[in-house]
């Protein structure tokens, strides 16, 4: 089934990271194998904020198999080399959990996609995010689970995406788990609810083309695709409404840029969103109870219509 | 079993669009005969009185706690009862087999209203998925929005949002009227059986898809036509009716009905009279 979440403030920074728990814990029931938050915080933006996984959860419920931890630091021994070879600094490093780092490195290139291959060619290690805002955290469990995990809950900034997730088509882990980076672009992400039934052929195309996916979760295609739109030229807007005809299925999906918001529903209007729409907020999930834990007080909402896009600048 | 005749002598009602046909037999008209009213009871109902109202704050209550509560004030005989803080919770006031007031001062989540026979519902908010899903009779009124599967399966009875409403509104209804206020989304009417749709905003794309029967009637304009949904005449009888009801529901009385459109099922992609075996049709 699968909940997703989202908001943006316009024009002030907020609590997002206890907002988006509150929001995500409210659709717990449908599904906690996994959640996953995408938050966009407060920073200087000079430097990039790295979050990578050097392994996987293998707890109760994984369908990871049991690594010895200390693969995980010869793992984050090669990525330090890695990064001191290309020339990015690691300013700040932050083991959170054993095979879940955060870095803020200075790096001056633009492009990421090198950077990336070459982190990600160690066998076992994943960049979850990449950004000068953006920073992707999941794992498996519910919303709050995850927050204190990760102690989440004070972080201050603009927007936030999330996820809950009930796993229906691939594994119980953390590659499957939303929200997706747009790799191998700066603070992009991506979650969705739903089925694309296209996967394989847009997958194999994309593929050939350069692009990469992690995960046999067929919601990575997105953040692919949107990935490969804006390559091309597109804006965000424009990919969103190309992905409308380009993707088969049912969804309901949100992407997240530094400064943007943006949903998407196909034309069936067979998943559902519930949003809410002010000047100063902009907050939305798949069912109103989440909304509702953050603005308890009686708000106008509504569902957005079938094959709709909308894109929110904070 | 159901013993289905059709009738070549058409109706009022079936010159709108309705179905053609008569059910007699071991159905609803049996089930119901005031012959036989005292051998018959009507699981879960109560002798209420209208005029004596109670408020019922729902705020740190499950759904099923709630819903136990309205049946137990029920079953004190109140027979208005305000619903305090329901804050977007699913399945609130489901199963209800009563004449009752109910009036939700807030939103309700999805499956509100569910599986109801008689209530007269007032929300002051909006509601989510699959509202008033099954029901029977009664009027059910939203102030503001609705999500998608509006009025999913119903029998009988008033369903009205006076704001817009998601995809999908009236999927499989089988009787009853729904009227909607602002617009419609995708699909709806999907594979509706009988009944009435009013839209007095915009619909969007395939409305009517595989309609069995029943008619829509829509003031703005329609995104597209769905498999089998056709233009039908706009009669004097529907525009008295659409008057009727839009004054009874409590929006669009000065609608000019005279410039809706009317769609009913082509029956070239099923024909629900005539095709389907009789034995299916008493099971519906």
């Amino acid at each position: 089934m699968c909940g997703i979440a989202g908001l943006i403030h316009r024009g002030k920074s907020s609590n997002v990271g206890h907002e988006l728990q509150g929001m995500l814990q409210a659709l717990k029931h449908r599904g906690e194998d996994s959640t996953g938050y995408a938050l966009y915080g407060d920073t200087d933006g000079k430097n990039f904020i790295m979050r990578f996984k050097v392994g996987e959860n293998v707890g109760e419920g994984s369908s990871s198999v049991s690594e010895d931890v200390s693969v995980y630091d010869e793992r984050k021994k090669i990525v330090d080399s890695y990064l001191s070879e290309m020339g990015a600094k690691i300013v700040k490093e932050e083991r959170i959990l054993p095979y879940s780092l955060r870095y803020e490195i200075q790096y001056d290139k633009k492009d990421l996609l090198e950077f990336s291959q070459k982190i990600e060619s160690i066998p076992g290690v994943e960049i979850l995010s990449m950004g000068k805002s953006l920073e992707v955290i999941k794992d498996l469990g519910n919303a709050k689970m995850v927050c204190d995990r990760y102690n989440l809950d004070k972080l201050v900034g603009t927007h936030a995406i999330g996820h809950a997730r009930m796993a229906t088509e691939s594994g119980v882990d953390i590659k499957s788990a939303h929200p997706f980076w747009g790799y191998p672009f700066s603070d992009v992400s991506v979650v969705h609810n739903g089925q694309l039934t296209n996967y394989w052929n847009n997958r194999r195309a994309l593929e050939n083309k350069g692009m990469r996916f992690m995960s046999e979760c067929d919601s990575e295609l997105i953040a692919v695709y949107l990935a490969e739109k804006m390559r091309d030229g597109a804006s965000l807007e424009e990919g969103m409404k190309e992905s409308l005809a380009g993707l088969d299925g049912v969804f309901t999906y949100f992407v997240a840029t530094k400064d943007s918001l943006g949903m998407a529903k196909d034309t069936m209007a067979a998943k559902p969103l519930v949003l809410y729409e002010s000047d100063d907020l902009v907050a939305m999930g798949s069912e109103e109870i989440a909304i509702r834990s953050i603005l308890p007080q009686e708000i106008d909402t509504y569902d957005p219509f079938d094959g709709e896009v909308k894109v929110w600048q904070i | 079993m159901a013993n289905l005749k059709n009738i070549t002598k058409k109706t009022k009602a079936q010159a709108m669009g309705m179905h053609t046909e008569i059910l007699t037999g071991r159905t609803q008209q049996k089930f119901f005969n005031p012959d036989e009213a005292e051998n018959f009871y009507y699981f879960g109902t109560y002798d209420v009185d209208f005029n004596k109202r109670t408020d019922l704050d729902v705020k740190d209550m499950t759904a099923a706690e709630a819903n136990k509560e309205i049946d137990n004030l029920m079953s004190q005989g109140f027979g208005t009862i305000v619903i305090k803080n329901p804050q977007g919770k699913h399945s609130l006031g489901v199963g209800i087999l009563n004449k009752l007031n109910l009036i939700f001062e807030g939103s309700l989540g999805y499956f509100g209203i569910g599986s109801c026979d008689g209530p007269i519902v007032r929300i002051n908010g909006r509601v989510g998925w699959s509202c008033a899903e099954n029901l029977m009779a009664g009027k059910v009124v939203i102030e503001k929005n609705a999500g998608s599967c509006f009025g999913a399966a119903i029998r009988g009875g008033d369903l009205i949002c006076k704001g817009s409403v998601g995809a999908r509104t009236g999927i499989d209804m089988k009787g009853g009227t729904i009227i909607i206020g602002g617009d419609a989304g995708a699909f709806t009417g999907f594979m509706m059986q009988r009944g009435r749709i009013i839209i007095l905003g915009d619909v969007g794309i395939n409305l009517g898809d595989s309609m069995y029967d029943g008619t829509i009637f829509v003031g703005g304009e329609i995104g597209s036509y769905g498999s089998d949904a056709v233009d039908a005449d706009l009669t004097k009888s529907d525009q008295d009716w659409l008057k009727r009801k839009l004054k009874v529901a409590e929006i669009g009385e000065k609608f000019d009905v005279s410039k809706m459109k009317k769609i009913v099922a082509g029956k070239k992609l099923w024909n629900y009279d005539n095709l389907e075996p009789t034995e299916k049709k008493g099971a519906i």
